[in-house]
């Protein structure tokens, strides 16, 4: 085995396994999906829509110049929006402040309370700056963007946001711009979570406005372990003055320098918002996730049988959006910036690539067998497909990434974005689409299950013998007619599946273990992280709540006091700062405190670093940030821009002293010992691995314990049989354009072997299968079970009623009493147990013979192909086709009409005219079994002495003449015989009831249908027997249930009734040539013969109702049944609909190049297949021809119809399974181990869903959809 | 500047066929006077044709927009504040051209004597079309480092497109044959100044503009092959019936 077969075949095992699991588990895994799926989306909350993303465009600080309105020639660099000048100019201060050295005696809260102290100090920094220059003075108050209003609404912003005025936001906005409220504020992060939205948001929140960097990059918070505090003044500027905010700069840098900030302050970005998305910009985009989805449409258009097209339509569109959003979603996740590129690019990836899976596993679920289980098919038709779909993904991972080598920028991106979106197809596919496939097939099967169970209902109830023949024999049943219904308790021993494992949990008490389990695991997490980790953790953590649960006591109603404060107080202080600068222009004079501290303060204080993330901050915000803010003030940033200068860095360092002058007294009174903190942060740290330690064992440990769930759930033979999975022999079945082939089944067939010769009768009335061989041997099985009950002759019976017997065993004629000349000639000097050639030559010199005695007559009949299976030309043991063998059924047709002829004759003819001759020849001594003697003709009396003694019930059985058609009713196996003699047998008891003898000419069909037994002999003849029952009164039982199904209850026969079987009527002349065909149903006899014509009959008193004439060959095939559809079909491959009422024809087809062999209706179509070996599938109002199947050499003629929509026909060693509804090959079952020779000639559908075929000398039970078996 | 666009619109009439067909085909076992109509062979023609036709105009719409957008093709101003952002003239001719091409292919394959077997099914068809979208997208769309670049890739996408949804030798020699056509006709209307190119790189148009006209030849030709085929069968079922 090769290192590629072994992958092969752990790849098929992994795809069977996971097929299995989520088929198994639909709802769950569903779910599963869904929330990956919806987690992986989480990130494109962030995102901007598709087409409204802002976009940036850079200019250098140092030439700036408005952009003029006109456009300008060239459209090189500039983009088409960047023009006039833009809404505002954005100017962030964004300060860094730490309070170092770090002294263990400070609080948490001292970590943000002065250096955001220290905010109002700049803020009246910035708005006191004057520049003044030639041009004039110049202050904050002229350049900044005058907002007026804000928008009704946001009264709850009112107290945060400015009113009115410069539009200047910081921190310090929180207590209105306000020392003193901020100093008597006692706890600050309260104040400023009380703005914040509840929930979930995706916009700028009011602390992002405020701080203007991400809220979790502030640092306010306790356990900031930098202790850097970040955030920003935002300026909103309506004018660029470039001197102005030079200066600014200058001035700002100069008091608080940053050591080590090298931000690059030469650029600065104008972003443009765009409004919405252009609908122009969408058609395109539409039309092609419009092709995309008609080619998903028509790829699972091809999709049958499923239960809704549509719905699975739907799940693979949801699979491929779901994984486009995943894709970018995680491709946020990581970093990636995806374009709107992305959702124009995967409809193509998805047409290109994606969709195949889909399709591919559709179809190889949906051509696996459809009788097996739901998971079974899922499973096998993943890992039919596993090693394709591995191959083709492997494939375009190597492309990508010879993509990704080419090193250029955007096929790279391309590229990653390429295998993202690969992977989570890949997983959606695996996951979601086979789950839903799963789910699907299910309710299909339970719809199937729906349609079926009102005709089951009428059935007996169902067995357990024929659902699982193989495993569980049913009890022995002492005889078929005794069959009584199983008790409810009995049936109900076969549980369903869930139910079962309800038992089985009940019966372990599994879950309550599992809880202790459970529980003892708990406490032993308890117990091991009680001493050092937990307690210690719980307490530290106790130890900070309880300040932050003490201030919300004690600071709110300080707050409250406040509150009164802030209306009157907003706009006071913006009055009161903004006259200021007049006031005290040069703020030289204040910065020198600062100057004072700034020297030494770096040595101490290498923790705040500038970093290049911090030149543009605001791209960390979200990008609706400016927006939001704007629109609070009822401007619009849609198709217009805003140019964002270039930050101004601020470093403070604050000395431990100034942290504790500003505390306020509540941020002291739960003074958290400093020890205890940093330990709590060490044990914090460590609390956290073993948390994570302790959850990676609950993990393993809840995977183990799924995995044990799993096992207890699905046992590990899956399949009935253990039957391997993987590739199938694909043999040659036919393909479809993809080279697929379905697999092939897993169904066994039942052989029912016994018979010595090939069978040649099949008859069976749904509870027992009567069969005939060409040694004449009638065995009866159980239809359900495949036991042999009865077999006639028995040996003993054969053994007295026959003598002159020859016993292959003893290989030699001597007990062969009157030798017939025949026989003489045949037997001279042959080992009788040669076969093949010997047999032949030997009836080739026996023939000749008789032709001596019975001289030339001309042959009546020479093409009668239907007759060719009554009459056995298979003389050895050769393949089947009778149809192959011209020149030996030609032959024999010649003695055949001899014969008939010479019988037409007075009975008193010359004892040559007795009618067996040879039919039966030597076959193997197989089986051991005692073969039926040869038929001696011609031996004088003894087959003669049974005339019938019609109330003995002791007729003697002819053992001399083959049977040539059977019939079976309730327990009464009706034989006609070539000597035209009926004989009525107790299937049962192997005992010949009745028989009569009053027609010579042999029974070519029998028809059995109440009591009353039709018999169409050779000669044209039509006799119509009734069936009388002499019976001790109340004797007489009933099988089954009264109501079943087509046929009418058939009156069981005890063995004290006297039955007798009288001829009432016999049509001598139904016909001028003999009768090939005979069906009753509904009352009705029809008859078809070499006459062209068809003859229909009533049943109750053998009154010929119509003659129907149309076509122009003799009559082959007729089907009629209970609804009075009449189809007939004859020798010039015509196909007649008849009415049976009016006997009018209703359409007449042509559709075969040479007989019909058999013709069958459903209640839409009609179904015929012919000589020349095709299937032709008719719409039976419409008589168009709907589609052909072609069938294998000579195996044409065997069909039938399992429900409305399963076709059955035999081939060559196999019987296939055909979708009537479109003409799909669902499955084929492989009689033997050999699939070469024996073809199947002969197929019996019994009512529940089995089918029954001779094959060879065995008879083949297969069952079919066992949709009962899916019911759990 | 018409030429290209019809084959673009060839290109989208394949498109906007498949629709329809795939409606009318859906319904296999419909039959009576729908039957009747398109067992008629003149009738059979005129819905193949009104087929392709719409399929060309919706294309070429669609196309067209993509390019406008890109400024890729100029129109005329005032052309460009019209509904669809192209010229009237556009959209029929382009449709015209497609019914053509169209009903072209499957003539030109009874003609030969060899019927088209690859992969005919509709959904083989769709795909065919979104690749020649994608074609069309990749043209107006994906910045390249420079045209010979460019011109190239949509070259080998083409042949790969002819190779993946029809590879017979008529196809492509009629798509080579009509692509040549198109762009010499573009050519003169582009010559006569009836619209223009913004960067043209190829005497007056684009250089990858045969590239389209090829591939939307042969999407047409599928499409067209295909309808042809639910004609035949049509056809031979009726006749069976006889």
């Amino acid at each position: 085995m090769t290192l590629r077969e072994r992958l092969r075949d752990k790849i098929s095992a992994a795809f069977y396994r996971h097929g299995l699991l989520c088929a198994s588990y639909p709802v769950p895994i569903v779910l599963f999906t869904s929330i990956s799926i919806l987690t992986c989306c989480y990130p494109l909350l962030k995102l901007p829509l598709p087409g409204t993303g802002p976009v940036e465009f850079t200019t250098g600080v140092r030439d700036y110049t408005v952009p003029s309105h006109e456009a300008q020639g060239d459209f090189g660099e500039r983009p088409d929006w960047y023009r006039g000048p833009p809404v505002a100019y954005i100017q962030q201060v964004l300060v860094k402040a730490a309070v170092s050295p770090w002294e263990s005696s400070l609080v948490p809260v001292d970590v943000f309370r002065s250096p955001l102290g220290r905010v109002f100090t700049l803020l009246e920094e910035i708005r006191n700056h004057v520049h003044s220059d030639g041009s004039g003075m110049r202050s904050l108050e002229q350049l900044c963007l005058q907002v007026t209003d804000l928008l009704p609404g946001l009264r709850r912003m009112q107290s945060v946001l400015p009113e009115h005025g410069c539009l200047l936001v910081s921190p310090g906005n929180y207590w209105q711009n306000q020392r003193e409220l901020f100093d008597s504020d006692p706890d600050l992060l309260k104040t400023v979570q009380k703005h914040e939205p509840k929930g979930l948001h995706t916009s700028a929140t009011l602390r992002d406005l405020l701080f203007g960097v991400p809220g979790k990059h502030t640092g306010v918070s306790h356990y900031n372990k930098k202790r850097v505090v970040t955030y920003t003044i935002t300026m909103v500027l309506g004018r660029y003055d470039a001197r102005f905010l030079g200066s600014l700069r200058a001035r700002l840098k100069q008091l608080h320098p940053s050591a080590n900030c090298s931000l690059r302050e030469d650029h600065m970005v104008h972003v443009h918002f765009k409004e919405e998305i252009g609908i122009a910009e969408l058609i395109p985009l539409v039309t092609t996730y419009i092709i995309l989805f008609a080619y998903i449409y028509f790829s699972t258009r091809k999709i049958d049988m499923v239960k809704s097209k549509w719905g699975l339509a739907l799940a693979a569109v949801v699979t491929v959006l779901s994984s486009l959003l995943m894709s970018v979603g995680l491709c946020t996740l990581f970093g990636l910036t995806p374009t709107l590129n992305g959702g124009e690019i995967f409809p193509y990836l998805v047409v290109v690539i994606g969709l195949e899976n889909v399709l591919v596993l559709t179809k190889s679920v949906v051509s696996t067998p459809v009788d097996l289980e739901v998971k079974l098919r899922i499973a096998q038709g993943l890992s039919n497909e596993s090693w394709s779909i591995m191959k083709n993904m492997a494939t375009e991972l190597c492309i990508i990434l010879i993509g990704y080598f080419t090193l250029v920028p955007a096929i790279q991106e391309f590229c990653l974005f390429a295998v993202v979106g690969l992977v989570s197809d890949f997983f959606l596919q695996m996951f979601f689409f086979t789950t839903v496939l799963s789910i699907d097939i299910r309710r299909m099967e339970l719809a199937d299950l729906n349609r079926r169970l009102p005709a089951e209902a009428g059935l007996p109830p169902p067995k357990p013998g024929p659902l699982r023949p193989r495993e569980a024999p049913p009890p022995p049943r002492p005889s078929p007619h005794t069959i009584t219904l199983q008790t409810p308790a009995f049936r109900n021993l076969r549980l369903p599946k869930r139910l079962r494992v309800v038992y089985f949990l009940a019966r372990t008490r599994l879950a309550q273990r599992i809880i202790m389990v459970g529980t003892v695991i708990w406490i032993g997490i308890l117990v091991y992280t009680d001493p050092a980790g937990l307690r210690t953790y719980l307490a530290a953590q106790v130890s900070e709540q309880s300040p932050l649960g003490d201030s919300g006591g004690g600071g709110l109603p300080a707050h409250l006091g406040a509150a009164p404060v802030f209306p009157g107080g907003d706009p006071a202080s913006t009055l009161s700062v903004l006259p200021a600068p007049e006031a005290t222009p040069l703020p030289e004079n204040q910065s020198q405190g600062h100057h004072g501290a700034l020297p030494q303060a770096p040595p101490s204080a290498p923790q705040i670093a500038w970093a290049a993330e911090d030149e543009e901050g605001w791209r960390r915000l979200s990008f609706r940030h400016w927006p939001s803010l704007f629109s609070y003030y009822n401007i619009t940033l849609a198709k217009r821009y805003i140019s964002i200068l270039p930050v101004i860095p601020v470093t403070l360092h604050l000395s431990p002293q100034e942290a504790v002058e500003t505390r306020h007294p509540q941020d002291t009174r739960h003074p958290p010992p400093p020890i205890p903190k940093v330990s709590t942060d060490l044990q914090a740290d460590l609390t956290l691995y073993k948390v994570a330690a302790l959850g990676l064992a609950a993990g393993v440990l809840l995977v183990l314990l799924l995995f044990c769930l799993y096992g207890v759930l699905c046992p590990r033979n899956y399949g009935q049989n253990g039957v391997p999975h993987g590739r199938r022999r694909r043999g040659d079945l036919p393909c479809d354009d993809y080279g697929y082939s379905p697999p092939v089944s897993e169904i066994s067939p039942l052989l029912l072997r016994g018979h010595s010769m090939d069978i040649e009768c099949l008859a069976s009335d749904g509870m027992l299968l009567a069969s005939c061989c060409l040694a004449g041997q009638i065995r009866v099985w159980d239809a359900q079970t495949g036991d042999c009950l009865t077999v006639i002759p028995s040996h003993g019976l054969r053994r007295s009623s026959s003598n002159g017997c020859w016993d292959q065993r003893d290989g030699c004629w001597d007990t062969v009493g009157g030798a017939s000349e025949a026989e003489l000639l045949g037997g001279d000097g042959c080992d009788p147990c040669v076969a093949g050639g010997d047999v032949l030559a030997e009836d080739d010199d026996g023939f000749p013979l008789r032709r001596r005695m019975a001289p030339a007559r001309p042959p009546l009949f020479t093409d009668q192909p239907d007759l060719t299976p009554l009459i056995d030309t298979n003389f050895t043991s050769q393949p089947p086709s009778h149809l192959c063998t011209p020149p030996m059924g030609a032959f024999d047709y010649g003695g055949l009409v001899e014969r008939a002829y010479m019988e037409h004759e007075p009975p008193s003819a010359s004892p040559y005219s007795s009618p067996s001759t040879s039919y039966s020849s030597s076959p193997p001594s197989g089986g051991g079994l005692p073969q039926r003697r040869r038929s001696l003709g011609d031996t004088p009396g003894p087959q003669y002495h049974d005339r019938a003694c019609a109330g003995a019930g002791q007729a003697t059985a002819d053992w001399d003449s083959s049977v040539w058609a059977m019939e079976l009713r309730g327990n009464l196996i009706a034989a006609g015989r070539s000597s035209g003699k009926l004989e009525l047998w107790d299937a049962v008891e192997g005992s010949l009831r009745c028989s009569n003898e009053d027609g010579a000419s042999g029974i070519t069909a029998l028809a059995f249908l109440n009591n009353r037994i039709v018999a169409a002999r050779l000669n044209g003849s039509l006799d119509f027997f009734t069936v009388e029952i002499n019976k001790p009164p109340g004797l007489l039982q009933y099988r089954g249930a009264p109501g079943r199904g087509s046929m009418p209850p058939s009156p069981c026969y005890s063995s004290e009734d006297l039955i007798s079987c009288q001829l009432t009527r016999s049509v001598q002349c139904a016909h001028q040539k003999p009768i090939t065909v005979l069906r009753a149903a509904a009352g009705r006899v029809v008859t078809g013969s070499q006459d062209h014509t068809v003859r229909v009959y009533r049943l109750e008193d053998s009154c010929c109702l119509f003659t129907l004439q149309g076509h122009s060959g003799g009559i082959t095939a007729i089907y009629i049944d209970q609804t009075m559809v009449l189809a007939s079909g004859g020798q010039d491959g015509a196909i007649c609909l008849w009415d049976v009422l009016t006997g009018s024809r209703v359409s007449h087809v042509y559709g075969h190049r040479g007989d019909v062999t058999s013709v069958v209706c459903t209640t839409s179509c009609v179904i015929s297949s012919g000589l020349d070996d095709l299937i032709c599938i008719w719409d039976r109002s419409t008589s168009i021809k709907l589609y052909s199947i072609q069938q294998e050499v000579g195996c044409g003629a065997s069909l039938g119809v399992i429900s409305e929509s399963l076709l059955v026909t035999g081939g060559q060693g196999c019987v296939s399974f055909w979708d009537l509804n479109f003409g799909d090959l669902l499955q084929t079952v492989y009689l033997g181990q050999s699939s070469d020779g024996q073809g199947v000639r002969q197929l019996l559908v019994l009512d529940h869903a089995a089918i029954v075929c001779d094959f060879g000398s065995e008879l083949s039970l297969v069952y079919v959809p066992s949709v009962l078996e899916k019911l759990d | 500047m018409s030429l290209t666009l019809t084959a673009m619109a060839d290109s989208t009439v394949t498109d906007g066929l498949q629709q329809p067909p795939g409606s009318s085909q859906v319904p296999p076992p419909a039959r009576g006077p729908y039957i009747a109509a398109i067992t008629n062979r003149t009738t059979n023609l005129v819905i193949r044709g009104a087929m392709l036709f719409s399929v060309g105009v919706f294309l070429a719409l669609v196309l067209n927009l993509l390019q406008v957008q890109r400024n890729v093709t100029l129109f005329p101003p005032d052309v460009i504040s019209s509904i669809f952002s192209s010229a009237w003239w556009v959209p029929p001719c382009c449709g015209t051209a497609s019914a053509m091409i169209g009903l072209l292919y499957p003539c030109i394959d009874r003609r030969l004597g060899e019927p088209h077997k690859f992969k005919r099914e509709w959904s083989s068809v769709m795909r065919c079309v979104a690749v020649f979208v994608g074609i069309n997208h990749a043209s107006a769309k994906v910045d390249f480092a420079n045209n010979v670049q460019l011109s190239l890739t949509l070259a080998a996408l083409s042949i790969g497109l002819w190779w993946t949804f029809d590879r017979s030798r008529s196809g492509f020699g009629l798509g080579v044959g009509i692509a040549l056509l198109a762009t010499l006709a573009t050519q003169l209307l582009v010559y006569n100044g009836v619209f223009q190119y913004t960067s043209p790189d190829f005497l007056y148009i684009r250089s990858w503009l045969p590239c389209i006209f090829f591939a939307g030849v042969i999407t047409m030709g599928n499409i067209g092959r295909q309808l042809a085929l639910y004609e035949c069968k049509v056809v031979q079922e009726k006749t069976h019936q006889d």
